[in-house]
């Protein structure tokens, strides 16, 4: 028998589910979720496997989904000094790199900056010659004066030659240092990309440091024949190598295994999933059992970015959510007790009165001691719980594609708080295990690859355009671990360029499949 | 007069965004360039065409080609002025001061560049009062004035300078160099003298498009739904409130073309509205009814936020309120429709103003 172990950290909790190669659950557990992150995350490897009582040599894959990267980020802490090389003279220096930053940010990462000549145009032409005297001049420039690299050439998306060419040239003249390609990381929309890129480069360190240690974490667990990876935020995971080289990937894989963790535990593949937690409720889409993504820019610290995200609504609602009455009205958050609901709650001996305690004073969940909130007047309660309902109807209506009914599936701690009173979907699905979902989400999590070009239509058909993307989107997967048996595509997406002849389309597809068995 | 700061220069952005019409391109590059060029060289001045001497000679500047281009080959700022100088040099006058030659989308804001960096006054005028997708299509060339002498730049160094029989001509002959020169260029063009623009430029559109942006960001701090201020500030009607179920796009001769279908809510609720879009949104059919067509405004925004949605930004799933905004009178004219009306853009459909429309009028 073989077995993966999947370790999921969130807000509150941490949690961490051991199963078979068959995919059925053998142990599971949450934890605290600490405010270093690693020491919830090794408490929770330790007490999972000693629950699972298993041949820990048995253990084939384990994966980890965590918020080390997100946390650096927000508090501008262990994050490397950047030297950004951008290629594009002599175009973009009208906007210098990271214009539009929060300060604090700028100063924690550095202000080594080159322009150099190079980059694509839509077409694929060359802007201006690759100059490779250029770029060792600013990389003897880097030395000593940035721990990691970001590279951004114009139109990489399109032609990644420049890039690889300069960081050929940087590792010749800097050795071993962590070089962040824009092409890898995010899409058109040179500013966007390049503040993905360089965020990316900045987490280098943080990356190094939770991979390896997490592996040697494993290792002194008695856990020796794993192959360990991260889990990014499509569903998907990283090798530890891939991981450190992008980092940036890792950010929000927390709701993301959630929606994967939901999917799997209901069978369902195209469903909304709601997943309510202490203090918010996530709501998702799956997509093919994958998670759809946002469209639109995404601030991550204050930083407007790109690359893919798991398109999310958060609503003010979990099973802390601190409820009130204002002049007759009853007002739901967006305030929550949060982790101190045990002793905050009126349910268990409190004087706050949560989301939690409604639910408990309905019938609809047993927590803590019911006689503490019997002196709430039932009418009250309902009317709470209706307004607590219009709200998660509100944000489920936002999310959804079409007026077609969808399954919805709901997970998280805090979903006995949901009742039946939802519209516009066309059944409620409410798993066992829905607690531990984000981490069966982890464990069970695939291998993917992308691509994403512009083909010009009058040269090839739209068909033939697509079916080229396709086989390179699957080539890529089975490149990432995938067996090949077993990929699929799982999303494609063309947009037409506005004001180009030629019927110039952007085309982007996405392929995933099973981890290959060892 | 009034002086164009960093502030301002958020708040022309987000009605530029609006007077887009779903077109026009996410001002957002050129917002920061213009933040940049402001910041170097200080605060811009705003005059109004009346402050125009008859005799004194002034030229919009402006980008053309994709937007997708442009967010992606990012200028390097001395495109426009190479555009502008050069269109200097061959009139052999000097230029009084630059304008919008479109209020709605990234044009909104490389003039304010321009200015800031020349220290040039920026006129708080435009040939356009929203955005349109062709060179002909400004209120100057109603009024007879040729967009050429013009002069083109790229990155590159690259100028090229036209003299064109017509406008038509220009725009065909602009739009091909403009791909050869890597799909994202600046113009300097419709040199005018200030006589010419009182005539036929579209007045205070570059302060409307500023109240416009101050009036959503006031709201939403005092966290108000901005949409009954939006209304009040730019003189439109509610043609619609819904969820947006389904986009169909394709291009069509390097347009983007297509149409989107919105789900009624609230008051509207079990109605459909389709808008059809060329770049920029060109009519609105609630039901079977004609509501709104080019060259109204139809403008699609957030329900709660009120900020503007781009036709390329169109996706399931957003709810949407949608503006008809009454355009200029100049458009409603026999020549500006012939230039801009529903029939310039392929539909079979008579002009009736959106503000008829709106109080159940039907096509004459």
């Amino acid at each position: 028998m073989s077995y993966r172990l999947g370790i999921d950290v969130g807000g509150t909790n941490t949690d961490a589910v051991i199963i078979d190669e068959r995919l059925n659950l053998i142990a599971r557990v949450k934890t605290p979720t600490t405010k270093d992150v690693t020491t919830g995350i090794y408490t929770a490897l330790s007490r999972v496997l000693s629950e699972a009582g298993i041949n820990k040599d048995e253990i084939a894959y384990a994966m980890l989904g965590t918020t080390h990267c997100t946390n650096a980020i927000v508090e501008r802490k262990r994050l490397c000094r950047v030297g950004i090389l951008r290629i594009g003279k002599p175009a973009t220096g009208a906007i210098a790199p990271m214009a539009a930053w929060p300060p604090d940010l700028v100063k924690a990462i550095g202000e080594e900056y080159y322009l150099v000549s190079g980059g694509h145009e839509f077409d694929g032409r060359e802007i201006a010659a690759f100059d490779p005297e250029e770029v060792s001049s600013a990389a003897r420039a880097f030395k000593s004066k940035v721990d990691a690299v970001a590279i951004i050439s114009v139109f990489s998306p399109i032609s990644a030659d420049h890039e690889k060419r300069a960081a050929g040239i940087i590792e010749n003249e800097l050795g071993n240092i962590p070089i962040s390609l824009s092409h890898e990381i995010g899409s058109i929309g040179l500013l966007e990309r390049e503040n993905a890129t360089i965020l990316n480069a900045a987490l280098a360190e943080v990356a190094r440091t939770t991979a390896l240690g997490f592996k040697t974490a494993l290792e002194q667990e008695g856990v020796k024949n794993a192959r360990v990876y991260l889990c990014q935020n499509d569903g998907t995971l990283m090798s530890i190598d891939y991981a450190i080289r992008y980092p940036i990937l890792t950010i929000a894989c927390g709701p993301t295994n959630s929606i994967r963790g939901a999917s799997f535990l209901s069978g369902q593949q195209n469903a909304i999933v709601l997943d309510v937690g202490g203090t918010t409720s996530d709501i998702g889409i799956i997509v093919n059992g994958f998670p759809r993504e946002s469209s639109v820019a995404v601030e991550i610290g204050g930083v407007r970015t790109n690359f893919r995200m798991p398109d999310l609504i958060s609503i003010g609602l979990g099973g802390g959510t601190i409820i009130q009455e204002v002049n007759g009205d009853i007002r739901i958050g967006p305030e929550s007790v949060g982790y101190r609901l045990t002793e905050e709650a009126l349910v268990f001996g409190g004087n706050v009165l949560t989301a939690t305690d409604i639910a408990v004073r309905l019938g609809l969940a047993e927590i803590g001691d019911p006689s503490l909130v019997s002196h709430i007047e039932e009418k009250f309660a309902r009317r709470c719980l209706h307004k607590m309902m219009q709200l998660v109807n509100e944000a489920i209506d936002k999310m959804k594609l079409s007026a077609e009914p969808l399954p919805l599936i709901l997970v998280g701690g805090g979903s006995i708080l949901v009742t039946d009173e939802i519209e516009g979907v066309s059944k409620i699905i409410r798993p066992a295990h829905y607690d531990v979902a984000n981490a069966l989400g982890a464990a069970i999590a695939q291998v993917s690859g992308q691509v994403e070009r512009i083909f010009a239509l009058s040269e090839i058909s739209r068909e033939e355009a697509l079916k080229q993307a396709r086989a390179m989107a699957c080539e890529e997967a089975v490149k990432a671990g995938a067996e090949p048996s077993t990929v699929q595509v799982v999303e494609v997406e063309d947009v037409p360029l506005a004001y180009l002849p030629g019927n110039a389309t952007r085309i982007r597809v996405k392929a995933a499949g099973d981890l290959r068995q060892v | 007069m009034t002086r164009i700061d960093a502030q301002t220069i958020e708040d022309i952005a987000i009605g530029a965004a609006l007077l887009g019409t779903g077109g026009g391109g996410d001002p957002y590059v050129g917002k920061l360039m213009a933040l940049q060029a402001v910041k170097e060289y200080g605060p811009v001045t705003l005059i109004s065409p009346d402050e125009v001497p008859d005799e004194a000679v002034v030229v919009p500047t402006a980008m053309m080609g994709a937007p997708t281009v442009l967010i992606e080959k990012v200028p390097n700022g001395e495109e426009v002025f190479r555009a502008f100088n050069g269109l200097k040099n061959y009139l052999g006058k000097d230029i009084f001061a630059t304008l919008p030659i479109e209020a709605g989308g990234v044009n909104s804001m490389i003039p304010i560049a321009v200015a800031a960096r020349l220290g040039i006054p920026l006129v708080d005028c435009d040939g356009m009062g929203r955005a349109f997708p062709e060179l002909q299509m400004v209120t100057f060339h109603l009024y007879g004035v040729s967009a050429t002498p013009m002069v083109i730049a790229d990155e590159k160094g690259n100028t090229i300078i036209l003299e064109t029989i017509n406008n038509f001509w220009t725009e065909s002959l602009a739009r091909n160099a403009t791909v050869v020169m890597g799909g994202s260029v600046m113009l300097s063009i419709y040199p005018m003298t200030g006589k010419v623009l009182k005539k036929a430029g579209i007045k205070n559109i570059v302060s409307y498009s500023a109240k416009i942006g101050k009036v959503i960001r006031e709201a939403r701090q005092r966290g108000e739904n901005p949409a009954e201020a939006l209304l009040k500030a730019t003189g439109g009607f509610e043609l619609f409130k819904g969820k947006v179920v389904d986009v169909l796009r394709r291009t069509e001769g390097g347009f983007a073309r297509g149409e989107a279908k919105i789900e009624g809510i609230e008051e509207y609720k079990g109605e459909v509205l389709q808008v059809k879009f060329q770049n920029e949104n060109l009519v609105a059919i609630r039901g079977e009814r004609v509501v709104a067509t080019v060259p109204d405004l139809i403008c699609i925004v957030n329900l709660e936020t009120a900020i503007p949605i781009t036709t390329e930004g169109l996706r399931y799933g957003n709810r949407v309120l949608v503006l008809g905004i009454p355009c200029d009178e100049k458009w409603r004219t026999p020549e500006g429709l012939e230039t801009v009306g529903p029939r310039y853009f392929g539909y079979d459909l008579d002009y009736v103003p959106v503000e008829v429309l709106a109080q159940g009028g039907e096509k004459q």
